[in-house]
């Protein structure tokens, strides 16, 4: 059964099936849909409005964009981790990696509404509606998964840089930036932790597993450098978002002190010239933006 | 039927968790504030986690709460500022959730890169010799363990 919200929307009176109760994101009217919870009204454009945290509209261009950047790198990684669910190497791991995955995409639908608030494009527009070029999602979030040692180098530059992204974009001026920063904040320090800890039992285990951490380190490693890079956007958002290049020092310090921890060499490979910021996206991104897609674009509006 | 905002305070302050229904979302420090005018009901709730599936379900009961007990309209706004934090967890309510079976959050949120562990009773046999065995549980807001004198698994509510 679906809910029902699109007619008698401005009626207070009018009786409505309580929509979200089977978590669908999109909203279609279905003329049989049997009313399961007697009178109940409610107003669906507040609703779809306030879904993912109603702090406001973007009234700034540069603003949406900005969301929308941290958007796709928070959707693409959690649609990533999604891939582990029964597969990962122990139950707990399966466990873990989902409740990762779901932080993620919390941040990704608070981000994407804001960013498509500028538009009047609504969070499943940007996720699904649009194609690859569109998307402006980091390489270093794009990386395949790889075997379990990639995922937790892929995991570790990853929170490491979300938690300083995070803690930063706390002090923005922008409301909708700094609410989303503040609640993120928490949840990619305690992803950092879970990161940290698989890093250093890797690192210390047995042979092969440090062998595969290091594989997997250095088959990461290039795709730090685009998250610092500084662009025209930073220049225009001076004082609202926070400038990439600035996070460099932080980030290299906590990494360099984890693997020390366990004598980890830094890897010094050379940076990718990746430009997912652009629209040039990493050759795994394609195949994963088409399985995530796939289903909204075949079936239009669908619910389950 | 118009009713008084106590009124539809009370309704709203009863509403059940839907993952821990033993706690109501004023238990959990989810329900921010509740305002009425005329007859309609504007109810502000936090998510626990962003990516809580529970919210949805939430303002579900509190819109089906509040019409059945005669408001005429009910608006439930979600917010992320400020971030929900265990520290807005009554007392009642911790005491709740061990009664139910779910070690409380123990100590405040953590700050910093160092993570204290603190130990936590075992909610069945109050041991404090208990072991964390995933630091990830059956929903975002919990963690397992296992205790180590009656050997029961339980889930603990993670401090954040």
């Amino acid at each position: 059964m679906s809910a029902s919200t699109e007619h008698g929307a401005e009626t207070a009176s009018t009786p409505l099936d309580a929509p979200g109760l089977h978590g669908d994101m999109s909203r279609v009217t279905d003329p049989y849909a049997v009313d399961a919870h007697g009178d109940v009204s409610l107003d669906a454009h507040e609703l779809s409005a306030e879904l993912a945290g109603g702090e406001g509209h973007a009234t700034d261009p540069d603003v949406a964009a900005y969301a929308l950047r941290l958007g796709d790198d928070a959707l693409v990684l959690s649609q990533s981790l999604c891939g582990w669910i029964a597969r990962a190497p122990e139950l707990e791991e399966d466990v873990a990696l989902g409740n990762i995955a779901l932080d993620l995409l919390g941040h990704a639908r608070s981000l994407l509404r804001y960013a498509g608030s500028y538009d009047g494009r609504s969070e499943d527009d940007l996720a699904y509606g649009r194609d690859e070029p569109e998307f402006r999602s980091a390489w270093l979030f794009e990386l395949p998964n790889g075997d379990f040692a990639h995922t937790i180098a892929r995991q570790l530059l990853a929170s490491t840089y979300l938690l300083e992204l995070y803690r930063a974009l706390t002090a923005s001026p922008d409301l909708g930036l700094s609410a989303l920063a503040a609640k993120a904040e928490k949840e990619v320090d305690y992803h950092r932790d879970h990161a940290v800890q698989w890093t250093l039992r890797l690192a210390g285990g047995t042979a092969e597993s440090r062998r595969r951490l290091l594989v997997a380190l250095d088959d990461t490693w290039p795709y730090l450098n685009e998250l610092f890079r500084d662009e025209p956007l930073h220049d225009r958002l001076d004082g609202i978002a926070v400038r990439p290049s600035t996070l460099r020092g932080r980030v290299d310090e906590v990494l360099a002190a984890v693997l020390a921890e366990e004598d980890v060499p830094v890897p010094s490979i050379p940076a990718s010239p990746a430009g997912g910021r652009r629209g040039t996206h990493h050759p795994a991104f394609g195949p994963l933006l088409a399985e995530m897609q796939v289903l909204a674009r075949r079936h239009p509006g669908a619910t389950w | 039927m118009t009713g008084t905002l106590e009124h539809a305070r009370g309704v709203v302050a009863a509403v059940a968790d839907p993952e821990v229904p033993v706690l109501t979302i004023d238990d959990l420090g989810v329900l921010r504030d509740v305002r009425l005018d005329g007859g309609t009901v504007t109810v502000t709730i936090t998510p626990t986690y962003s990516g809580c599936p529970a919210i949805d379900a939430i303002r579900d009961d509190i819109v089906l709460a509040l019409t059945s007990a005669g408001f005429d309209r009910a608006i439930v706004r979600t917010t992320l500022t400020p971030a929900w934090t265990t520290d807005w967890m009554s007392d009642a309510g911790k005491r709740k959730l061990s009664e139910y079976g779910i070690a409380p959050p123990s100590g405040r949120a953590p700050v910093g890169p160092l993570r204290l562990k603190l130990s936590v009773a075992c909610p069945r046999c109050g041991s404090l010799d208990t072991r964390e065995v995933s630091r990830f549980g059956s929903t975002s807001c919990k963690a397992l363990w296992e205790c180590r004198a009656c050997l029961e698994p339980f889930d603990h509510f993670k401090a954040l």
